[in-house]
């Protein structure tokens, strides 16, 4: 059984259609990355699996580990362990990263009837993620993402995903915005973080160029609302070289 | 303080067999007839076996209260309140009793439970029959804390006594500040609560002294019995510390519709108070109904050089709320601060805020108010920063940041600055902002429920204001917070 099994998706925002019949199947140990040309509906694909309000489904279906995703809340699938790298990581003013996510993973952790983690165990687990990210721990004692520079804030969502440590990460576009150096640092966090057996990762990007440090098993090209196209890692190398206009003429 | 509490209480309960006031009637009560009249006045003072000077007192503020009107200057909207259709005063029974908590509404109890509030302590707080008796025994059982406390005070030489019993022990100090800072006539709802206050607080802290304790953190379950008309009055001697505690963040019902305190503060040469309120008086059902109307006049005298006054406020309940606690600053290098978050929802309104009267040469003052509406409610901050003409080099920061959750609620900001002195330095800065669905969904993805995710972002709105609070009341506060708002958003 397949971790994320997507068939036949369609979902609208505004009373626009935007995915038209998506179908995806991502298995455990697996990572799948989605290409596309802008307005393809990539980052409608992650809002409408994460159950982002104002993200309507009008047909299709996605089951992860066998339930009905798309009949549960956003929180209960952060808590059943889907995650979302966000392409705009979200500034929330006066609340520390280690208060949010200690308070957004004990969350998660009740609503699997696990313990909660005590101040000391958060603490020393957010300082691991931080340093394996190379993200200051000082900085999440500062309000989430206020005052972050883009690629701060892109390390700060690997950080979080770190501390959440999720079965299925659906990242947006995680390598916007990053320099060479902060690219790497990113992709051997996601590898870290995700490359398991019973782990899947959706890899939401434009470019080939963080494929060449998260190698992917899949990649798709999303356009037009639907996959258009999947094949190996190869395939990104295409379209790199041939962009994604020149095969849809 | 406990003490004198308790033995008031427990005066009460014993008066209620034997006691017998007949100017009206010859039933046995416990209450003054309905109506405010000067008997009205001259049966409280009677009851709480004042000397001739407080009768006097209260006698001469009733007649200004006559000659007075209702103001109607506030961004509220008021129904007329008759103050021929209302008690005076009461023994605290006077509230509906319940057989059990099942009778309570429950709304209420189902905030109680997530406040994490003892199952004795709800009783004592819905009125439970019964439960004062409890309630005083359960002070009765931590005797041993209470006489602890008493003991520290009483070494350090603090006196924190019910105002009753500190016009009676104390008649030298009250007589010196009572009325000082917030005088008979100041407005009607003062002038008001001059001649018929029935309870309240009365603080000394002597010369250098630093208040061993926070005050009144102890005496909750006390606190909770709060009369209508409160009278509250704290004097900090030169060089001296305290920081006071009122309020109580459970949720308070109450027969009494009109709350219509004064809180009196002193500081002299050096000292330093902070006065730390939590306010959850009932609100009234999601039409309004019911709610209590909360008309306050708090105000501090920062006479001494270099004193210094904090207000800090959670205000999340009433129908109404009506106040301003306000810095009088003549001290040279005094200074005023007041950290203020209101929250209303449903069809609550508030209009509150403060004013800082520079009078001192060097004074500073401090103003961060953080008003959060929901619902169809209404909250207005109004404010004024005033600077007399031979107060040299005054500064004010002012900063009002609103947030508006929903679309059928309003914020206001009423600032008004009076300068009359060209040294001043000023700044007023001001926001208006709604809670974003960004940050909704992305506090939703890492895992929390809606609500929770509300609460989050509203308590990071309001952190400046709630890191003034102490410890225990802050944490109680952020709850309160979250609960106040449920069901305001989706």
């Amino acid at each position: 059984m397949a971790l994320l099994e997507i068939t036949d998706l369609h979902a609208e925002t505004a009373g626009k259609p935007i995915l038209k019949g998506l179908s995806l199947s991502v298995n455990a140990g697996e990572i799948h990355a989605i290409m596309g040309p802008n307005g393809a509906g990539k980052s409608t694909l992650g809002y409408v699996l994460a159950g982002r309000p104002g993200y309507e489904v009008t047909g299709g279906s996605a089951s992860y580990d066998g339930v009905d995703l798309l009949a549960m809340a956003p929180h209960e699938r952060a808590a059943a362990g889907l995650f979302l790298g966000f392409q705009y990581p979200v500034e929330i003013p006066g609340v520390s990263s280690v208060q949010f996510l200690r308070t957004a993973l004990n969350a998660q952790r009740r609503a699997r009837g696990q313990d909660e983690l005590s101040a000391g165990e958060f603490l020393r687990i957010a300082r691991d993620q931080a340093a394996a990210l190379g993200l200051d721990f000082e900085m999440l004692k500062r309000p989430v993402n206020v005052g972050f520079s883009g690629g701060e804030k892109k390390r700060n969502e690997m950080v979080q995903m770190g501390i959440i440590d999720p079965r299925l990460a659906i990242l947006d576009e995680t390598d916007s915005g990053l320099d060479i150096d902060a690219l790497r640092t990113v992709g051997d966090g996601i590898n870290r973080i995700m490359r398991a057996p019973n782990k899947a990762v959706v890899l939401i990007t434009h470019y080939q160029r963080l494929l060449d440090y998260v190698r992917p098993d899949f990649v798709h090209v999303l356009a037009g609302g639907r996959i258009d196209r999947s094949g190996g890692p190869e395939l990104a190398h295409e379209l790199e070289r041939e962009g994604y206009g020149a095969r849809a003429a | 303080m406990s003490d004198g509490r308790n033995a008031e209480a427990l005066g009460v309960v014993a008066d209620q067999s034997s006691y017998k006031w007949g100017f009206s009637s010859d039933i046995e009560q416990d209450f003054a007839p309905k109506g405010l009249n000067e008997d009205t006045v001259r049966f409280i003072s009677k009851k709480k076996n004042e000397p001739a000077w407080m009768l006097d007192w209260r006698l001469k503020a009733y007649a200004r209260w006559l000659k007075m009107e209702s103001p109607d200057w506030a961004k509220l909207d008021l129904t007329p309140i008759d103050y021929q259709d209302a008690y005076y005063y009461a023994a605290p029974k006077a509230r509906p009793t319940l057989k059990s908590l099942d009778e309570l509404d429950p709304e209420i109890l189902r905030t109680y439970e997530k406040l994490g509030i003892p199952i004795e302590e709800q009783k004592v707080l819905a009125g439970v029959e019964g439960a004062r008796k409890v309630a005083v025994d359960a002070v009765f059982d931590s005797v041993s804390v209470a006489t602890t406390f008493r003991e520290e005070l009483k070494a350090a030489g603090v006196i924190f006594l019910s105002i009753s019993e500190a016009v009676r022990e104390h008649p030298e100090l009250v007589r010196k500040w009572l009325g000082k800072v917030v005088p008979q006539a100041d407005n009607y709802f003062a002038a008001l609560n001059s001649a018929v206050f029935s309870d309240g607080t009365f603080v000394y802290i002597p010369e250098g002294v630093r208040c061993p304790m926070e005050l009144s953190t102890y005496f909750r379950i006390n606190a909770a019995n709060t009369g209508q008309f409160e009278r509250t009055l704290i004097i900090a001697d030169k060089g001296s510390y305290v920081s006071y505690l009122e309020g109580c963040t459970a949720p308070q019902r109450d027969e009494n519709q009109l709350h219509a305190a004064v809180v009196e503060l002193i500081a002299l040469d050096d000292a330093e108070i902070k006065y730390s309120t939590v306010q959850n008086w009932y609100p009234g059902d999601a039409e309004g109904k019911g709610g209590i109307y909360n008309f306050v006049t708090k105000r501090a005298l920062c006479q001494g050089a270099r004193s210094k006054v904090s207000w800090t406020q959670v205000e999340t309940g009433s129908a109404i709320t009506w106040k301003y606690p306000s810095c009088v600053l003549s001290g040279e290098e005094s200074v005023g601060e007041f950290y203020s978050v209101a929250v209303t929802n449903n069809r609550q309104q508030a209009d509150t805020g403060t004013k800082m009267i520079h009078l001192g040469r060097n004074s500073r003052s401090t103003i961060v108010s953080k008003g959060i509406s929901a619902g169809r409610s209404n909250n207005t901050y109004r404010g004024l920063v005033r600077v007399g003409p031979t107060a040299e080099d005054v500064r004010n920061h002012t900063q009002c940041d609103s947030l508006l959750l929903g679309s059928d609620c309003g914020a206001h900001t009423v600032p008004y600055i009076e300068v009359r002195n060209p040294s001043a330095q000023i700044e007023h800065e001001a926001t208006t902002s709604k809670i974003s669905e960004d940050q909704l969904f992305y506090a939703m993805q890492r895992g929390l429920a809606q609500e929770d995710a509300v609460a989050l972002i509203v308590n990071g709105f309001c952190r400046e204001v709630l890191q003034q609070l102490p410890m225990e009341f802050a944490v109680e506060a952020q709850k309160l917070l979250g609960i106040s708002l449920e069901g305001s958003v989706g």
